[in-house]
């Protein structure tokens, strides 16, 4: 009963394990938004993949797994501190909670900075689709460079748009470092922490998916 | 009586806690949004309804002399895309449920407010987005923006009514989303989930479907926005694309955005005939289970739109039979409505007139789409004013005669005012009767093969066009009535009391128009809902006296 008087109680709830149920609740629900949100795209993905199968092989030979290997390490590790710092508000270590805030934001950047070689790499080989698209076939092997092109369509639509819900990762974060800072999330109460790390756990398990899908599956396969 | 009035004029209510625009545009009582709500989507379907009457000026002759073709094909995509997406998807739930979810379940507002008011801003947003595109010369793809005329062929302004539409969206999720949550974790104590209004049920379906269906919609326009900025090909067969997989994905969602407009329409009916016919709904957890089966189904049915341009036999077959399913919850709760009333005390009210239009005109609404499920049918009636006249029974019939009902019933509660009888049953009437005339008879042009979307007609059609377009005339009538009264009723009408119907229901309970935060005490619910049934047996007890 103690919460009832708690600084961020909302006029509308009861208590506080009202509202932290609330918003969990809701976060969990948008988060099924944002699943069918990817899954349009993921559908049409499957659908041009079976179809264009062969294609889609050779295209995604043209990305860098390298790159591709070092931004999924970065982000695994970035759910790792997202995770280390609600811990850290859970034992009342308010300076920890903002180290371990930043060290996220720093992967979240990192990954979006690798992103950025990566799409510099593919302008540079006319590998964006549009008006300068230029798809060279591999000698020997089949040639659809407009199959290619809905590859490349793709795999810009969908990590472009992974980037974006990075790019408001970021953006949520920095909203929670001078709370954190001023040492609002404690034991008791740090939900917007919580909340905030479901989404960014979200983030990083679409390009869990997207990592193979794009730059692994048939990879090897002549 | 004028002591009355003058303490209720005394009494603090959500509309006297602040004046001044700031008051109403950095709200974040869920009353006063929905009231933002209100005046926005109310803008909306006069818009809208100036299209629609475009569209029957021009059907009047056979030949196609008061617009030009092109004229013709933007007046029907931005009347559809303009009451789809702007009128009818947030006409129920962000009015009245917005403002009555939180009052039914006793809670003090809903779980997210600020999310709330920004649900309101992404609509007025999403409407400007359409509105510019519409001032700009207008969109002609239809409302179903179909590849590849929408990506690659338009000359119009696709990418701004795409991207319009997109933002939209949001809107919807978020007051999905809220609804979902608020049903979950803010009931009263003692409101169980069997004590929840039939309202309550409806929306929770509804969101349930704003929530997994939209954001589908959402990103298959951006695809078809990015695709005409760019041509990458996604939906362009001259570059390896499938236009067939847009309308797989557009109907995913649009679909079952048809029970988004009619769920909460059906809700609103539910609470109409109990407290008109003073009884218990007759199989309350039918019902409530009905509208989570038609919320279920809608998602299974989409196939039903391709029949005519291309899918498997075994897939046609299958979304057939699913389409035809769908029948089955929503005659489980027309039979209902009727079973309520069958020795209910009926009192025909304005709210309860326009229910018991709503329940004859779904009726036909429903069944014809019985008839368009079946596959040899469809095909001969796809794409003609059948479809139109189908789904106009549904969305008009059903979805605006609920929506009007439920804003006469309580509209007393929502502002304090009463509004004149007589012109509110004048207005129910012309509702009804000018809706038949307009679109019965395009059952009848669709049937004998006059074709949707076309601004000229056969000569042997005109008959049944000029009946359409006068009964469009009184339909017109008919919705400028309730905007007439409803706004006297604000500055004249009469103060009305806490429970103007004697209808059961928290919203009831408290004060009209409400406090802010709903109630002035705390609720707890002990009873479950509609329990007219005490009173019935009383009466039940005299009778056998007196004889």
């Amino acid at each position: 009963m103690h919460s009832s008087g708690h600084v961020a109680l909302q006029h509308h709830f009861d208590d506080l394990d009202t509202q932290r149920e609330a918003s969990t609740f809701g976060m969990w629900v948008f988060l099924c938004t944002e699943i069918l949100f990817f899954g349009g795209l993921f559908l049409l993905y499957v659908i041009y993949r079976q179809r264009f199968h062969g294609v889609f092989v050779q295209a995604s030979r043209h990305l860098d797994v390298k790159w591709g290997g070092i931004n999924t390490a970065v982000l695994i590790c970035s759910s790792l501190t997202m995770a280390l710092s609600i811990w850290a508000a859970q034992i009342n270590r308010r300076k920890l909670v903002v180290v371990f805030l930043l060290v996220t934001m720093a992967f979240g950047a990192t990954f979006l900075g690798i992103k950025a070689i990566e799409y510099g790499d593919k302008f540079h080989h006319h590998l964006v689709p549009g008006a300068n698209f230029h798809y060279a076939c591999p000698p020997g092997e089949e040639c659809h460079p407009e199959q290619a092109q809905i590859f490349f369509s793709l795999y810009f639509c969908l990590t472009g748009l992974h980037a974006m819900h990075m790019v408001v990762g970021l953006g949520i974060l920095s909203c929670l470092l001078l709370p954190a800072w001023r040492g609002r999330y404690n034991a008791e109460w740090h939900n917007p922490l919580e909340c905030s790390g479901l989404y960014w756990h979200f983030v990083d398990i679409v390009w869990i998916f997207l990592f193979p899908l794009l730059y692994l599956i048939g990879r090897h396969v002549a | 009586m004028d002591t009355n009035s003058a303490a209720a004029l005394d009494r603090p209510s959500y509309l006297t806690d602040g004046y001044g625009w700031k008051s109403w545009l950095l709200t974040r009582d869920h009353k006063r949004i929905a009231i933002l709500y209100l005046v926005s989507i109310t803008f909306f379907f006069a818009l809208g309804g100036i299209f629609a009457m475009l569209i029957r000026l021009e059907l009047l002759t056979p030949e196609g002399d008061l617009v030009q073709a092109s004229t013709y094909n933007k007046l029907f995509t931005m009347h559809g895309v303009i009451m789809v997406f702007l009128f009818l998807i947030p006409s129920i739930p962000a009015t009245l449920g917005n403002f009555f979810v939180p009052l039914m379940i006793g809670a003090k507002d809903l779980a997210f407010p600020r999310i709330n008011l920004l649900s309101w801003y992404i609509y007025i947003l999403g409407g400007a987005f359409t509105l510019w595109a519409l001032i700009h010369g207008g969109v002609d793809t239809g409302w179903t923006f179909y590849t590849p005329f929408s990506t690659t062929y338009s000359n119009t302004y696709v990418v701004s009514t795409a991207l319009g539409v997109f933002i939209l969206g949001f809107s919807s999720i978020l007051t999905g989303l809220n609804f979902i949550v608020t049903i979950h974790r803010m009931r009263a104590p003692g409101m169980t989930w069997f004590r929840l209004p039939l309202f309550i049920w409806a929306h929770y379906a509804t969101s349930l479907i704003m929530v997994l269906g939209t954001p589908v919609i959402a990103v298959t326009l951006l695809m078809v926005a990015v695709e005409r900025v760019l041509h990458l090909g996604l939906f362009d067969p001259k570059l390896g694309g499938d236009p067939i997989l847009f309308q797989h994905l557009f109907w995913f969602y649009s679909h079952p955005a048809v029970y988004i407009m009619v769920l909460p329409g059906m809700g609103v009916i539910s609470e109409l005939i109990a407290a008109f016919a003073r009884k218990r709904i007759y199989g309350y957890r039918f019902v409530a289970f009905s509208s989570m089966a038609i919320a279920v189904l809608g998602f299974l049915v989409w196939g039903h739109h391709l029949f005519l341009t291309g899918q498997s036999v075994y897939a046609a077959t299958i979304f057939s039979v699913i389409s035809m399913l769908v029948a089955v919850p929503s005659a489980i709760k027309v039979f209902n409505w009727t079973a309520t009333l069958y020795e209910g005390s009926i009192s025909f009210q304005t709210p309860m007139l326009y229910a018991l239009g709503f329940i004859g005109l779904f009726t036909i609404g429903g069944l014809t789409g019985v008839m368009l499920a079946t596959l040899g049918l469809d095909l001969h009636v796809h794409d003609t004013y059948f479809i139109i006249a189908h789904f106009h029974y549904v969305m008009v019939g059903g979805t605006i005669m609920a929506y009007l009902g439920g804003l006469h019933y309580w509209w007393p509660k929502m502002t304090g005012k009463l509004y004149a009888g007589f012109a509110s049953k004048l207005s129910a009437l012309l509702v009804f009767v000018g809706f038949n005339l307009t679109f019965f008879p395009q059952f009848i042009l669709g049937y004998l093969g006059m074709p949707r979307r076309y601004w000229t007609y056969a000569p042997e059609f005109q008959v049944w066009n000029v009946l359409s377009t006068a009964g469009a005339s009184i339909l017109g009538v008919g919705y400028l009535l309730p905007l007439c009264y409803l706004t006297w009723s604000l500055f004249k009408g009469k103060q009305a009391d806490a429970n103007p119907w004697g209808a059961k229901g928290l919203e009831w309970q408290t004060t009209s128009p409400p406090p802010t935060y709903n109630f002035d005490e705390p609720v707890v619910v002990t009873e479950p809902p509609y329990s007219y049934v005490a009173e019935q047996h009383v009466v039940g007890q005299q009778e056998v006296e007196s004889a």
